[in-house]
């Protein structure tokens, strides 16, 4: 009864007005409080036809993973090794300011070996073999392209739609289009971890899971590996879980009599917020605490899966994320940035991330939890065929690319064991199939369900959507 | 439960059913009652703007069979006035074949039965037309008539009871005293009222103490704080640039700049000339130019293309001005013609050139710091210390002079006294001075005490020199002096040597150079036989670079010198051959970064290429800048002993005075020590020229280049020129000036003007009642939401104008409504009647803005410094947030900077400080004229564990513990104290019995328990009071981190 006294604006208008004074109808959590279900606090209701996934892990690779040490495997490579890149396929493209001033840009193949795996026989390198482990669980496209050649517009391209700071992240969006499942976790959680092919390499930005023009709500929560996994998380030192508990229910009291005096419906939602704020405090430290995870687990996950903070461990926390119903779960791992000494440097990289990445999806079959969580792996852009620095006899590095690269997917939607997309021999320009960024969150979207063309947000006068105002296609081929 | 759900929807209905639509609860639909005249602005409008404009609007690209909706002549096209049965507009919007029926079903759209209605009832009432109503120059408004209404202090009054009358709302009483100074208090200083101000209030029965509380409000140098809040939000005001690494940069003083003004009550035309084009100004101030620091606050990039990020970066300043000034959406044009609003893209670019001649760089340089233009920032103690300088310097120079003239017996006697066999040098205060006469062991030995000597490298061999010995540099020859050097763009220096050059000589007589990182450092060049200097942080845009206008003689001994004063320009670099300044070309001049480099410095070659052909002698470097006279007489020095031989008779009048020079120079005890006296004073008066902020200004380029418009606005498509205009549907720039910012921020400030003053005030508005007349303050076009009260916006912004644009003076007028008054309590009914508030029946009701909230926190626990103005602090932040996003490390502040107003937190817009963050405050990366105000769990998580609020929590027990007046006071009283601090109320006893239960329970607690007691009270840096009980302290703590936690507390209402 005491939450059914004041009438909320959801009982009142749903989901109708925007921006000012569309104070908190739904929390940034999901919900038991008032009045709505679950379904009622998303823009969409229910999705626009039945997703086959529930929930997405986006594996970020934040850098530009090379996509020719990779899964983009070109033997005709070997040959023109050495040569100058020829200018009827660079046609004029813009290169950054680091090669500019190159004299000579000489093709180089990759001094990885490539071998051929799975039923499908899919082509991956040597760098990566637990992912080669799962090529029929996985569908690579190898035509993904992006206009954008720096790390900063590249990645708030591909995760805002726009090359330009303020638009809203691909997480955001879902939940402000299909809410949560979840009780006590923010829909749209973050975990960033370090690479070591490029330690302090490029850096990221609040921007790339902001909620931008949507409300804050929607905004990604970064969880850290630190003391206070969710920022503020912890009480203060000297007050104990009862003493907070005591300390929100006189709290409540004293909102609850202000409530009765101006029934003003922020009161009511601002208690449960609160409510919130505790439950989380319960819940994540159980979250985070790895400890009830098996030997096998962590074995599976590989040696850096007991380090907080690693990739390895945001992996394995991704897993008990989805489990809890978590919508948008996203991991940036840094350092996929290979400049220069990229055979060495991208050892170590693709070490950080190979076991934890096919260990992800296994666990998540074993469990079956795959067909409905939807796995993306990929970087904002990729890299070039041609020799950034001294060309040597063991070593070469590689600039920004972004008229191809690789990225993969697998779980909820996706059908596995698909190559999408053909370069040419130079790896450098798209032959067959071009995927633009675009039209990879066109695909996620449609995966969860969602018509990118209709899920819309009015702001400015402009009905905005993820995939901005140029076409988009979803990528038929990979799908299920 | 079930019967109060279905109560409340019941009302619902009631409400819609009395009230029709409206209530402007949705921009689109808002139908007239049935005895208004249907307005095309009010009614129609949004419905085509909504539905149709989209292929039948502005844009010409888009636009279907050759119809437009949104002009009169398109309009009266598709319908017959008069009657909406001949009109082929109803007989689209109401077919049934659905190739007919308009909007078509894949637009997604569709228009209700009650909208049609309306487009019929308009077309038959005879279909008058209106331009959108934003762009249509206010005129004052005849005031409603409301029959028999005593309610109302003011004219906004009126207006806001006659819609309510014809809506058939009565208002609210007026809110009482406690609650109106607390609401008014925070509105216009964004602090809350002590309990003596409130209780002074409360007790002040004469009929002006509202009125005159008002007037302090805004005479308090918080005001400008407050209201600077919101301005920074527009301003997209940031610390950082923002892209990639997210340097930091020095533009606090703009923000300085944006309180004083706002405290001095500057006219909004001056404020916004000032911003926009105070560089354009005649003879502008020091201040005027800080004043355009707003549209260098933008994000800027050091990794990107250069022409690709100056469109990016001139883009954003359209934008933005248009979002502030004109409350228009213009970033859709960039790229094709607007789809809502008639700004087509040729008129985006118009505009855009306004702004595309400036002088800024397109990149940055991936440093912290400042990129010109700038200007030095002086304070007023600066300027009474550099005036007093100036004084001294003058007094000492002309002591100088008098002692220059009194000077001939000294000479003559000193003359007498000379060996002319001493061999002179000036190497008093040199840093190095290699002769190189001596190679013995490769070495170049420096005759400076203790200074570094050097290595030679290469098989260069030595030969006769000007003086004694020299190094023949061969080509593969050079000297490394190491790097015990410590030169930099902003330290004075000099620094040369005798030379012996080949014809067209080429390569380097002295440089510190890197090379490879873009050839940063500096040096004394060779170029086809002339002579270069390069000063450079990164070549060629980042850099200082002079050269001789005529090539110097070649095979002849001649003295190459080069003096800095460390301006960081060209003209502070002087170049001499044989002792006099030449005449020289500037190619670069622009330098804003470090010139430091870990490479060595060496005589003939920079690191690694240009080796020097050709013999050099006597190299001399000093950490100072040399005076004309001092490297005259450099370069004259090996003379100075043959002149003293030279027979009386023989000397002409000019070698005498450079003897005399020489002999003052080195010899005369006054003349040395006034010279030292001045030296002095000049470094003092370079010492604060070198500590003043330089903030980051605007600035024209001198020779204005073409603007071109961009097709689908790429960078890299340019079609044709375009010239700086604004767009024909809205008044035209002022006549008979320059067409450029300077007209373009008169124009936009003109009374003509429609939409400045209004987007202007709906701002004012929007901070007095949380939402603008306009809910959509940062769009007045089609797509925007109508005002909800029309004549009032339109009322208040003629006033304005007429009122000269004074700012407090529409605070006054709007803080002193009995709109604004009136009580915000709320009944279920009154809140489903209009949940928000858009009628104004009940006063403003919402949750402080992040800044406000800390400053609350801070200001009732007694931990509040206020300072105004100054750099940007850090206070507490949750460890390793930078270092996990950008490689950097949060330097905390400490003592006093911890606890200053919010406003000057330090933004760093990559990651914005959390605790700001959790309550909406944007992460300024663009223009925001309109906060969110949500409600989440992470907001309860800072207030309730932040350590700023709970340092807060602990400050507000101690002063309740020590308040003189308490010190017998039972708790009950102390808490009643404590909510006359925190919420300027008494408490109710179930308040009082709440807040006991806790205290009771934490002193428990804490006496079981004393560690967690000293755990609680060491959150914070701020000194406890060691004589107070722990276990009170930490109980009470508690109580308070509940009050500071309290719906009341984080809302005014």
């Amino acid at each position: 009864m005491t939450k059914g006294k004041y009438l909320t604006r959801r009982q009142l208008f749903g989901q109708t007005t925007y921006g000012i004074g569309a104070a908190a109808l739904a929390s940034l959590l999901c919900p038991d409080d008032l009045t709505a279900s679950a379904s009622d606090r998303s823009a969409l209701g229910a999705p626009h036809f039945p997703g086959k996934a529930k929930r997405v892990i986006y594996l970020f690779q934040s850098g530009g993973p090379s996509q020719m040490e990779t899964f983009d495997y070109k033997p005709s490579l070997k040959k023109l090794h050495g040569t100058e890149l020829p200018d009827s396929i660079r046609q004029g493209q813009r290169v950054t300011a680091m090669t500019v001033g190159q004299s000579s840009f000489p093709c180089v193949s990759s001094s990885f070996k490539f071998s051929r795996h799975g039923a499908c026989g899919r082509w991956v390198s040597e760098l990566l073999p637990h992912i080669a482990g799962i090529s029929d669980e996985i569908s690579v496209i190898k035509s993904v392209n992006t206009e954008a050649i720096n790390h900063d517009p590249a990645i708030t391209f591909i995760n805002t739609g726009s090359q330009q700071p303020g638009k809203a992240s691909l997480g955001s969006w879902l939940s402000y289009g299909i809410g949560s499942e979840c009780q006590d976790l923010p829909s749209y959680v973050v975990l960033i971890s370090q690479g070591t092919g490029r330690p302090g390499g490029q850096p990221l930005f609040s921007r790339l899971w902001s909620s931008g023009f949507l409300p804050s709500r929607h905004q990604g929560v970064k969880f850290r590996s630190a003391s206070d996994p969710v920022l503020y998380l912890s009480n203060p030192p000297g007050l104990d879980t009862s003493g907070r508990r005591a300390t929100l229910d006189a709290l409540a009291q004293l909102n609850e009599l202000k409530a009765a005096t101006v029934a003003d419906p922020e009161i009511e939602t601002r208690i449960a917020q609160y409510e919130m704020a505790y439950r989380m405090q319960m819940s994540v430290p159980g979250l985070m605490d790895l400890s009830n995870e098996t030997d096998d687990t962590f074995s599976r996950y590989g040696p850096n899966a007991r380090t907080p903070g690693t990739y390895a461990a945001n992996c394995v926390l991704a897993r008990r994320l989805a489990e809890r119903g978590v919508r948008f779960i996203q991991l940036f791992h840094r350092g996929w940035d290979q400049h220069g000494d990229l055979p060495s440097a991208l050892r170590l990289q693709c070490d950080d991330v190979d076991q934890p990445s096919a260990a992800l999806v296994n666990d998540l079959k074993e469990r079956g939890m795959l067909d409905e969580t939807l796995i993306v792996w990929g970087g904002e852009f990729g890299r070039t065929v041609y020799c950034q620095g001294n060309l040597t006899q063991d070593n070469y590095g590689r600039d920004h690319h972004g008229r191809c690269f690789s990225m993969w997917f697998a779980g909820g939607g996706i059908r596995g064991g698909v190559e999408h997309g053909e370069t040419d021999d130079y790896c450098y320009n798209i032959v067959r199939d071009p995927v633009h960024i675009r039209d990879v969150n066109a695909t996620i979207l449609h995966c969860l369900g969602i018509d990118h063309r209709r899920l819309t947000f009015r702001f400015r006068g402009l009905d905005q959507r993820l995939t901005g105002v140029e076409e988009a296609h979803v990528v038929r081929p990979i799908l299920a | 439960m079930t019967k109060m759900a279905d109560l409340s929807r019941l009302q619902i209905i009631a409400v819609i059913l009395v009230y029709g639509f409206g209530v402007p609860v949705k921009a689109a639909g808002h139908a007239p009652s049935i005895d208004e005249e249907v307005l095309f602005n009010r009614h129609i409008r949004p419905i085509l703007s909504e539905n149709c404009f989209a292929c039948h609007g502005p844009d010409e690209q888009a636009r279907q069979a050759d119809l437009r909706l949104d002009t009169s002549e398109g309009v009266l096209a598709a319908i017959t006035s008069g009657s909406h049965s001949a009109s082929t507009l109803m007989d689209r919007l109401t077919a049934s074949d659905p190739e007919q029926k308009m909007p078509p079903a894949e637009s997604g759209k569709q228009l209700s039965v009650h909208q049609i209605d309306v487009i019929r009832q308009w077309i038959d009432q005879g279909a008058t037309w209106q331009p959108h109503w934003s762009f249509i120059l206010p005129k004052r408004p005849p005031v409603p008539i409301v029959a028999n209404e005593t309610w109302g202090e003011n004219t906004i009054d009126t207006f806001v009871l006659a819609r309510l009358r014809r809506e058939g709302f009565d208002p609210s009483p007026a809110a009482n005293r406690a609650t109106l100074i607390r609401r008014v208090t925070l509105d216009l200083t964004g602090l809350p009222p002590t309990s003596a101000e409130v209780a002074v209030f409360v007790a002040d029965t004469a009929p002006d103490a509202y009125e005159r509380l008002v007037d302090r409000l805004l005479a308090s140098p918080r005001y400008g704080e407050r209201m600077a809040l919101d301005w920074l939000d527009a301003a997209r005001y940031s610390d950082t640039y923002g892209y990639h690494e997210d340097y930091h940069r020095v533009v606090w003083p703009w923000r300085d700049w944006v309180i004083h003004a706002l405290n001095n009550n500057m006219s909004f035309d001056q404020f916004t000339v000032e911003q926009l084009a105070g560089d354009l100004l005649p003879n502008p101030t020091n201040s005027q130019l800080v004043a355009t620091g707003f549209n260098r606050l933008h994000g800027m990039t050091s990794s990107g293309i250069g022409a690709e990020y100056r469109v990016e970066n001139i883009v954003d300043r359209v934008e933005t001005t248009a979002t502030t000034w004109l409350g228009l959406t213009a970033g859709c044009a960039r790229c094709h013609d607007h789809k809502f609003d008639p700004l087509t893209q040729q008129q985006f670019y118009e505009l855009y050139a306004f702004f595309a001649t400036t002088s800024d760089p397109a990149l940055m340089t991936g440093e912290d710091v400042n990129l010109p233009p700038v200007v030095e920032v002086v304070s007023p103690p600066q300027r009474t210390r550099l005036d007093q300088l100036d004084g001294e310097t003058a007094n000492l120079e002309e002591q100088l002079a008098r002692r220059v003239d009194s000077a001939d017996a000294d000479f003559v006697r000193w003359q007498a006294d000379q060996d002319p066999a001493t061999n002179l040098y000036l190497s008093a205060d040199a840093t190095a001075h290699y002769t190189l006469d001596d190679i013995e062991g490769r070495k170049a030995l420096n005759r400076v005490a203790g200074g570094p000597s050097g290595i030679i490298h290469g098989p260069g061999q030595s030969r006769p020199g000007y003086i004694a010995g020299a190094l023949d540099f061969d080509g593969e020859t050079y000297v490394d002096l190491g790097d015990p050097w410590n030169m930099d763009r902003l330290s004075p220096f000099s620094y040369g040597a005798w030379v012996l050059a080949p014809d067209n000589a080429n390569g380097a007589i002295l440089a510190k150079m890197d090379d490879e990182n873009a050839y940063r450092g500096f040096d004394l060049y060779a170029k086809d036989g002339h002579v270069e200097v390069h000063v450079i942080h990164h070549w060629p845009d980042n850099a200082l670079h002079v050269k001789t206008k005529d090539p110097v003689e070649a095979n002849q001994w001649h003295h190459i010198f080069v003096t800095y004063d460390g301006s960081s320009r060209v003209k502070g670099v002087t170049l001499y051959i044989d002792g006099q300044s030449v005449a020289v070309d500037a190619t670069y001049d622009s330098l804003s970064g470090t010139i430091a480099t870990d490479k060595p410095l060496h005589i003939g070659r920079r690191n690694p290429s240009g080796f020097f052909t050709g013999l050099i002698d006597e190299v001399w470097v000093y950490n100072r800048q040399l005076s004309h006279d001092e490297v005259a007489q450099l370069a004259s020095q090996n003379r100075v002993a043959d002149l003293l031989a030279m027979p009386a008779q023989q000397r002409t009048p000019e070698i005498l005075e450079r003897l005399r020079a020489y002999y003052l120079e080195n010899y005369d005890r006054q003349y040395r020590q006034l010279t030292r006296q001045l030296q002095q004073a000049r470094e003092d008066q370079a010492g604060i020229q070198k500590s003043l902020p330089t903030t980051m200004v605007m600035g024209e380029l001198k020779e204005r280049p073409d603007v071109f418009f961009l097709n689908r606005g790429q960078y890299d498509q340019p079609t044709h020129k375009v010239h700086a205009a604004v767009p024909e549907w809205l008044p035209s720039l002022p006549a008979g000036q320059s067409v450029d910012r300077l007209a373009l921020a008169q124009w936009l400030v003109a009374p003509s003007h429609p939409l400045t003053a209004r987007v202007a005030v709906n701002r004012f508005w929007q901070i007095a009642f949380g939402a603008g007349i306009v809910a959509t303050a940062e769009d007045f076009g089609s797509q925007g939401q109508p005002p909800s009260h029309p004549d009032l916006l339109d009322y208040l912004s003629v006033r304005f104008v007429e009122s000269g644009w004074d700012i407090k003076a529409i605070m006054r007028l709007i803080v002193t409504s009995s709109t604004y008054r009136q009580s915000s309590r709320a009944t279920p009914a009154s809140i489903a009647a209009d949940p928000d508030n858009r009628l104004l029946a009940r006063g403003p009701r919402h949750r402080l803005a992040a800044e406000m909230v800390r400053d609350a926190a801070l200001a009732v626990s007694g931990l509040l410094v206020e300072h105004l103005g100054g750099p940007s602090v850090k206070p507490y932040q949750p460890a390793g947030l930078w270092r996990e996003m950008v490689n950097a490390t949060y330097e905390q502040d400490h003592g006093a900077e911890l606890y200053r107003r919010g406003l000057y937190v330090y933004r760093k817009r990559s990651v914005p400080p959390p605790n700001m963050t959790a309550f909406d405050a944007p992460n300024h990366e663009t223009c925001t004229v309109r906060r969110q105000r949500t409600n989440t769990p992470l907001m309860a998580l800072v207030t309730l564990n932040d350590p700023t609020f709970v340092e807060a929590a602990r400050a507000f027990a101690q002063r309740l513990l020590t308040e003189e007046s308490l010190q017998h006071a039972t708790p009950h009283d102390r808490l009643r104290t404590c909510f006359r601090w925190a919420l300027s109320r008494d408490p109710v006893a179930a308040e009082i019995q709440a807040l006991m239960q806790v205290i009771k329970r934490q002193q428990d607690f804490y006496r079981e328990k004393p560690a967690m007691a000293d755990n609680l009270l060491s959150v914070g840096e701020s000194a406890r009071d060691e004589s107070l009980d722990k276990v009170q302290h930490a109980a009470w703590t508690v109580a308070a981190n509940v009050i500071l936690n309290m719906d009341e507390f984080l809302t005014k209402e």
